[in-house]
């Protein structure tokens, strides 16, 4: 198991230095990195000045050290826009971001499984087929396309809900949630929504495929014939069968659901970092763009290793391994 | 009985089996018809500016100009009728979809073959690469790649493609693996057949059928995924008005009730994508040799 | 029905038919027999003979598209046929339970062995865990696996396929049924552990007064084992009998046929002797004898379906039956 763990880890951290490699000649290398990161607004004196102090004059490899040193350290540049560090600037928009990541994935989760065991269990009946239905209306519709319909009838129509911008926030463990209100709510309810459809959908999908899957197996046959009640089978034994390709599934959809967001933030005026990142796209202020994309880089690799890690302990076969019990 | 059908139609009866998959192509028929007619069709052009008169702006579906014309489907703020401006925004979604699919196609079907075909390093370089793009969303990669190098069709193309091409990879490299151990290629190769000759005339046809499942629904996502970055400000230029850049432009009047600018778009929008999953997912069933009885 | 206190399991006439969309496939096709309390039965076919789908029919285990569509069951005295899925799930894994052929896919891969024990027992009676557990380690004592608490703790993956075999066997027995079904429990292991578990299963059987109807393709297993033989073809019983003779006499070409393709009764050098032709898809079955089109004393009476005397010791389902000299 160590040795397995140690592996992953050392590849992640192999695809860490090799995206940050592909980061670098991106803004250095192949645009005029002169462009990308002194503001456009400076005049020749200032940009000589940033040349020589952002060291854009000495060789290739000595500059990859440079950004690489200050990667390690968090120092990713200034915004143009607001002047601060990049980094921090990311940073402080997480929570917003992750809160709405969360609250969607979770509803996707708490729906989309429960329907699709249903749609799997009675393929057949009017309500399998309807969730079917449902999934692929909700798998295909545009997720920006979505939230304008939330909006308009929601918003507009019936007036219920805000539209847009993140309701009052409560500090938990020293980071600012908003869901602990009423008021919170509320904002977080559309673009949760909004943004949960897509995974829900997919999440019925495969939930339906694999218990599909799973009742034609004679472990299923067996418990049948043991006597046993259907909740138990389905309960118990389909359940813990399923959930591990399932929860690989929704672990790696998570960092997906992060880069939805960015859509859903920026139609719901959302203050978390997609939108950060469009307002940073339009307004050009590219140190911000380098260091979302480092942050997110480094998220993904991060999630891919860890949902890797409890796949591995999940699965009582990767778990244990072939070891143990020759017996006859 | 059926067995002196013919492969072609007995992939055909076996398809239309499900009424939903015929409705889904004989929408999606009507939608292509419209896209390439576009300019015989719409009643109105919207891009010649001498045709508009801003005094017909923003009205509601159904109400009529003040030359006589009634638009079905009402008309934007500069004036110009919604319908016409579907029609074309049609034309222009589906076309960047469609091309930007045929070339990841091209260059992902390449690609999967060689490193299936000659395996060892070529194989794993490719792979990794395939798998890191995979691992990251398709927007992401788009938007970076947009805001990197700018605006303009052929960049959005260009996105799309460095998007797409890793999925069909992936697919055929698959497929072809599967075939490689076939007997047929140990024939041709025995045979002394150039390797290109084996790859492309022998291997191929056999890897096409999770092929065209796989194109069938790229093809909504491609449509899907450039619609969500014309929206962000970050796809087609003005010029250029898809469908996801219709849909933006109506945003804005969404609040004050004026729906139809952004609605109308959108619903075409929807049933186009909706229209290619439905034959997408019964092409999945037809296709897949596991679920043959 | 007949002398009932020693019949543990009597089937008459059982049908069970699928209704799929390319055609009604009578996998049982009017199947009876009587099982007595401790004797083993060896039902025999090839595969689409529909030995297995009638032990899954007296397991109450057909789903749709297939139902028995005719026929009795009466396990202990008592008309199960008609049973609803609650009563039947009483009686499954309690009075009559079945082991399959793949152990490996048999035991959930995920849950642990005392677990999918326990549930066994706690599906059908209300003890503590202690007691059930208790219950458990004597079982597979009874199968001859050591140890049996580092047993308990381990998943089926752990283990070899013999042994996974002998924890089917171990749970079939927890509630003491009064018959158990294997369905070729021994064609996916090694030769020798196949002799081992037969011997057990015999002597477990012998010992606890269980019936058994033991489903296989082959011949030479039964042959030590069983009591009394059925051998089914296309979802009929074609003959049936004590094994003796069966094996020694057998009266159906069919029966005969099989036993002079056993390699070990023919002579070297020569051509094995086969069965000429395949069977029937059972989709297709028309009237008259159904292994007719194999046959090679056929003449025009087959057109018709050969009755079977099922209250003779032994009895063939054919016009022109090879009788003993």
């Amino acid at each position: 198991m160590l040795a397995y763990f140690l592996r992953r880890l050392s590849q992640s951290g192999l695809v860490l230095v090799a995206m940050s490699l592909i980061v670098f000649l991106g803004v250095y290398a192949i645009g005029n990195p002169i462009d990308l990161l002194v503001n456009p607004q400076a005049d020749e004196v200032e940009r000589a000045r940033a040349t020589a102090a952002l060291g854009l004059d000495k060789p290739l490899y000595v500059q990859y050290l440079t950004f690489l040193g200050g990667a390690v350290t968090g120092d990713l540049g200034r915004s143009f826009v607001f002047g601060t560090p990049a980094l921090e600037l990311i940073l402080s928009k997480m929570p917003a971001t992750l809160e709405l990541a969360l609250f969607a994935m979770v509803l996707a989760v708490f729906a989309g499984i429960p329907l699709g065991l249903i749609a799997g269990l009675k393929p057949d009946s009017i309500i399998g087929r309807g969730i079917m239905a449902f999934s692929i209306v909700g798998f295909s519709l545009p997720t920006f396309w979505v939230g304008l319909i939330l909006i308009m009838f929601f918003a507009v129509q019936l007036g219920w809900l805000p539209s847009n911008g993140r309701g009052d926030t409560t500090l938990l463990f020293g980071v600012p949630v908003s869901f602990l209100t009423v008021d919170g709510l509320s904002h977080l309810l559309l673009p949760g929504v909004n943004l949960a459809l897509f995974k829900l959908s997919l999440l019925i999908r495969l939930t339906r495929a694999q218990v599909r899957e799973a009742v034609l197996q004679d472990y299923v046959k067996f418990a049948r014939a043991k006597g046993l009640s259907p909740s138990r089978v389905i309960g118990v034994h389909v359940l813990k069968n399923i959930m591990i390709p399932i929860v690989t599934v929704i672990g790696l959809e998570f960092g997906s659901v992060i880069a939805f967001a960015i859509v859903t933030e920026s139609i719901f005026a959302w203050p978390g970092t997609g939108k950060l990142l469009i307002d940073s796209i339009n307004q050009l202020d590219r140190p911000v763009i380098v260091a979302y994309l480092m942050v997110i880089v480094t998220l993904f690799i991060a999630i891919n290793f860890i949902v890797d890690m409890v796949y591995s302990l999940l699965d009582p076969r990767v778990r244990l391994g072939q070891a143990a019990a020759a017996g006859h | 009985m059926a067995s002196e059908q013919t492969p072609l139609r007995r992939f055909w009866s076996e398809f239309a089996e499900s009424r939903l998959a015929l409705l889904g192509l004989a929408v999606l028929v009507v939608v292509m018809v419209i896209a390439v007619a576009a300019p015989l069709l719409a009643p109105q052009n919207p891009y010649d500016l001498s045709q508009l008169d801003i005094m017909d702006g923003k009205l509601a579906p159904g109400e009529q100009s003040a030359a006589g014309k009634t638009h079905l489907l009402g008309t934007d703020d500069q004036g110009r009728d919604m319908l016409s401006g579907i029609f074309y925004g049609l034309r222009i979604s589906l076309g960047v979809g469609v091309v930007s699919t045929v070339f990841a196609l091209g260059i992902g079907l390449t690609l999967g073959m060689v490193a299936a075909y000659f395996g060892g390093w070529v194989d794993t370089l490719i792979m990794r690469i395939v798998d890191i793009q995979l691992s990251f969303p398709a927007i992401l990669i788009a938007l970076i790649l947009l805001a990197m190098f700018g605006q303009g069709v052929d960049k959005v193309v260009i996105a799309l493609v460095t998007v797409q091409w890793a999925y069909y990879a992936r697919t055929v490299r698959a497929s072809a693996l599967v075939e490689r151990q076939k007997e047929y290629v140990e024939a041709a190769t025995v045979l002394a057949l150039s390797k290109p000759r084996i790859v492309f005339r022998h291997m191929l046809p056999n890897c096409l059928p999770p092929l065209i499942v796989v194109a069938t629904v790229q093809v909504a996502h491609a449509i899907s995924l450039e619609a969500t970055l014309s929206f962000l400000g970050l796809g087609m230029p003005v010029t250029e008005p898809s469908l996801g850049l219709l849909i933006s432009n109506g945003f804005t009047y969404l609040m004050s009730g004026k729906y139809w600018i952004s609605f109308y778009p959108g619903v075409a929008l929807l049933v186009t994508i909706m229209a290619i999953n439905l034959v997408a997912d019964q092409l999945r069933d037809v296709l897949n040799p596991r679920l043959k009885k | 029905m007949s002398s009932a206190s020693k019949m543990v399991l009597q089937v008459d006439n059982l049908k069970t038919h699928f209704f799929t969309t390319a055609g009604v496939v009578k996998a049982v096709d009017g199947v009876s027999f009587s099982v007595e309390r401790g004797q083993v039965m060896g039902l025999v076919g090839e595969s689409g003979s529909g030995k297995s789908m009638t032990g899954y029919s007296l397991m109450g285990l057909i789903d749709a598209p297939g139902r028995i569509v005719d026929g009795r069951i009466w396990l202990n005295g008592a008309d199960v046929t008609r049973f609803d899925n609650k009563r039947w799930r009483a009686l499954r894994g309690n009075r009559i339970a079945m082991i399959f052929q793949d152990p490996m896919m048999t035991l959930n891969p995920v849950l642990r062995i005392d677990t999918q024990m326990m549930e066994a027992i706690t599906a059908h009676h209300v003890v503590s865990r202690q007691e059930a557990l208790e219950r458990c380690r004597e079982a597979l004592a009874q199968v001859g696996i050591a140890s049996p608490d580092e047993r308990l703790q381990a998943y089926p993956h752990q283990f070899s396929g013999g042994m996974r075999q002998r924890v089917a066997i171990a749970i079939a027995l927890l509630n003491k049924p009064d018959v158990i079904i294997a369905d070729e429990p021994t064609t996916a292991l090694d030769v020798t552990i196949q002799g081992q578990i037969l011997f057990e299963m015999q002597r477990l059987c012998r010992e606890s007064g269980t019936a058994l109807i033991w489903i296989t393709h082959d011949l030479s297993v039964v042959a030590g084992l069983a009591d009394k033989i059925a051998v089914m073809y296309a979802g009929k019983i074609v003959e049936a009998g004590d094994v003796a003779d069966v094996l020694d006499r057998p009266m159906h070409p069919y029966t005969n046929g099989l036993l002079s393709s056993v390699p070990s009764s023919n002579i070297r050098g020569t051509p094995l002797r086969q069965i000429r032709g395949m069977t029937p898809s059972l989709l297709a079955i028309g009237s008259g004898c159904a292994f007719r089109d194999r046959c090679d004393d056929r003449a025009a009476a087959c057109e018709a379906m050969p009755a079977f005397d099922v209250s003779a010791a032994h009895a063939a389902r054919c016009h022109f039956p090879r009788l003993p000299p």
